[in-house]
């Protein structure tokens, strides 16, 4: 029997490895990440994945507000064009460089957002929804009608390349691949710190219930708007980002599609998870590309997917998941066993034991 | 504790309350009792500032509190329980809890407040990783109530916490009421079932069509024959 025993130790020991380890598994993404461009080895392909990671900024942008603080908009376009323009306006007429335009068209984009947010954010549902709408097709009208700066429905033309150090940037070099996963590894660490703290709570319960989060004590609007403003941050540096990537963009690439786009990642990913936005993403960017082989009726089996997803999982791919339990901060430790609670809740506790 | 004095309150062109005036002793259950559309939750939602009172004031602990924003009346030490339990379906028990104390700095005193919550539904410490949505109606009850507590109100507001309970539970609820009152929480109670109400309370009001009609000790109004007639179902 011992000898039988150990064989089963020495088995379970090599069989270890499969177990997930999350240091491990952080280190096998970081360089599967890091290899990629090397491991594809394709310009198209890359290109395709490069698109993924803007989209997935976006999507986790929009995920804070959908997802988390539970208001629907539908007009990200618009802080992705108001980033994009800007940026391009900038670096174009006075040849400044892209490290000092993304930021500052993510900033005018959280501007945007602010302007935006501060009279709209007390409508809810619907209202909301049609209001952001509204703004998209106003952001599309003035980069179509004001020509003098945004050089109307021609669009902006060679747009510099991100340089760095005197170094371009290009897709040829994996410049852009690897500048596009610093923006997404900033923009996931920024998100997860805010849906982890005390204002991501907040957040979700507003989504769950607005009154009784007012009654918490949240300030139900100034949350919304801190949503709503890292959201357009974020969707202005990806659109900076995007850019300076393609070199040329009209108001064409900033259409309700475009929205409808970045919620139909939120949605699909999974309202509410981080992960999701990733996986989203990928799913619908890459779609196009991989039905290529069906020609124009693509667009019918993405449809098609879609409304599928809808119907047997609204909840999206990874939302609606068992969720971990909550941390308590630091300092705050529910002791049943402590001398201060009562016999009852020992009982209960009793009781839980027993039907474990 | 809580004064209230001629308070008025719009619904629009809606004239909801109509000059109230009540008053709220440290130590006591009060309750509010009247008919649908007497003005009861407008009141508690008046008080908490959820809603903007027209005229009239509102006066907490010597300190005039009207209209202004509710974070800011959570922190002053009052917590309402809404209406219809309104707990965070998705979030978990514990999650929940965690958001009533949402107001509060001293977070090492935290602990004390899930122990004391945990004391008095040991049902929601059996049940504090689930997710508030898949509660029985009573526990979410128990839950919203707990979560009032987390704030670590001197003045708990309830509005109507035997609402679509059975009749069991809701003996339950108001034993619990009664223990969270001992333990020196100030209660304003809202109920349309008034026999249960006055059962518990030190004091009452009768509320209609906006108006306080009548007030008195909760003895003498249970015994009115006017009330009896009206809300206690009975002659």
């Amino acid at each position: 029997m011992e000898k039988i025993s150990l064989q089963f130790d020495r088995i379970k020991e090599k069989m270890n490895f499969i177990k997930p380890n999350k240091k491990r598994d952080f280190l096998l993404l970081a360089t599967l990440i890091l290899a990629l461009p090397y491991i594809i080895n394709s310009q198209y392909l890359l290109r395709i994945v490069i698109m993924i990671g803007v989209y997935s900024i976006l999507a986790l942008s929009l995920g804070l507000v959908t997802g988390y603080a539970g208001q629907v908009s539908l007009g990200h376009a618009a802080f992705y064009a108001i980033g994009a323009y800007f940026s391009a306006v900038l670096s174009v007429n006075f040849g400044i460089s892209f490290f000092i335009t993304a930021p500052i068209a993510a900033i005018a984009a959280a501007i945007c957002g602010l302007l935006l947010g501060l009279p709209t954010l007390r409508l809810s549902g619907t209202y909301l929804a049609i209001t952001t709408l509204g703004f998209c097709e106003v952001v599309r009208m003035v980069l179509l009608n004001w020509e003098k700066v945004t050089n109307g429905p021609l669009g902006i033309n060679r747009i510099p390349r991100p340089s760095l150090l005197g170094f371009d940037l290009t897709l040829a070099n994996n410049g852009m691949y690897y500048l596009m996963v610093f923006f997404l590894v900033f923009t996931t660490v920024v998100m997860l710190a805010i849906v982890r703290s005390k204002i991501g709570r907040a957040m979700m319960a507003i989504r769950e219930d607005e009154l009784a989060a007012t009654m918490m004590g949240i300030k139900t609007t100034t949350y919304k708007v801190i949503a709503f403003v890292v959201s357009a941050f974020f969707s202005g540096l990806a659109g900076a980002f995007y850019a300076h990537m393609i070199r040329f963009i009209d108001p064409n690439t900033f259409t309700f599609d475009t929205s409808i786009m970045i919620l139909s990642i939120v949605i699909l990913g999974g309202m509410g998870t981080i992960k999701g936005m990733f996986l989203g993403a990928a799913i619908l960017v890459s779609f196009p590309e991989v039905l290529r082989f069906l020609q124009e009726y693509r667009f019918v089996v993405y449809g098609m997917v879609l409304v599928l997803m809808m119907r047997f999982r609204p909840q999206g791919i990874l939302g609606g998941q068992k969720k971990t339990a909550y941390k308590l901060p630091k300092g705050v430790i529910v002791d049943i066993n402590s001398n201060n609670s009562s016999i009852e809740v020992r009982e209960a506790m009793n009781t839980v034991e027993e039907v474990i | 504790m809580l004064a209230v004095k001629n308070l008025n309150t719009h619904y629009g062109n809606i004239h909801a309350l109509k000059g109230i005036d009540l008053e709220v002793k440290q130590g006591e259950i009060v309750t509010l009792i009247g008919s649908n559309g007497a003005g009861k939750s407008t009141t508690l939602g008046t008080i908490t500032g959820l809603l903007r009172a027209t005229s009239g004031e509102v006066w907490f602990k010597g300190e005039n509190i009207t209209s202004i924003p509710p974070s800011q009346i959570v922190k002053k030490g009052i917590s309402l329980s809404p209406e219809g339990r309104e707990v965070f379906p998705a979030l978990t028990v514990e999650e929940n809890l965690q958001l009533g104390a949402y107001v509060r700095k001293d977070k090492e005193n935290i602990r004390t407040s899930y122990d004391r919550v945990y004391e008095l539904f040991p049902r929601l410490f059996e049940r504090k990783k689930q997710t508030a949505g898949t509660l029985s109606g009573g526990e979410q009850q128990m839950l919203a109530i707990g979560r009032g507590l987390m704030s670590m109100p001197q003045l708990l507001l309830l509005d109507e916490p035997s609402l679509g309970l059975a009749p069991n539970l809701v003996v339950m609820i108001f034993d619990l009421i009664v223990s969270i009152n001992q333990q020196g929480t100030t209660v304003l109670l809202v109920e349309q079932n008034a026999s249960m109400a006055l059962s518990i309370a030190h004091r009452g009001y009768v509320l209609e069509t906006g108006k306080v009609t009548m007030t008195d000790d909760a003895k003498i109004l249970s015994d009115n024959d006017m009330v009896r007639k009206a809300y206690l179902g009975n002659i």
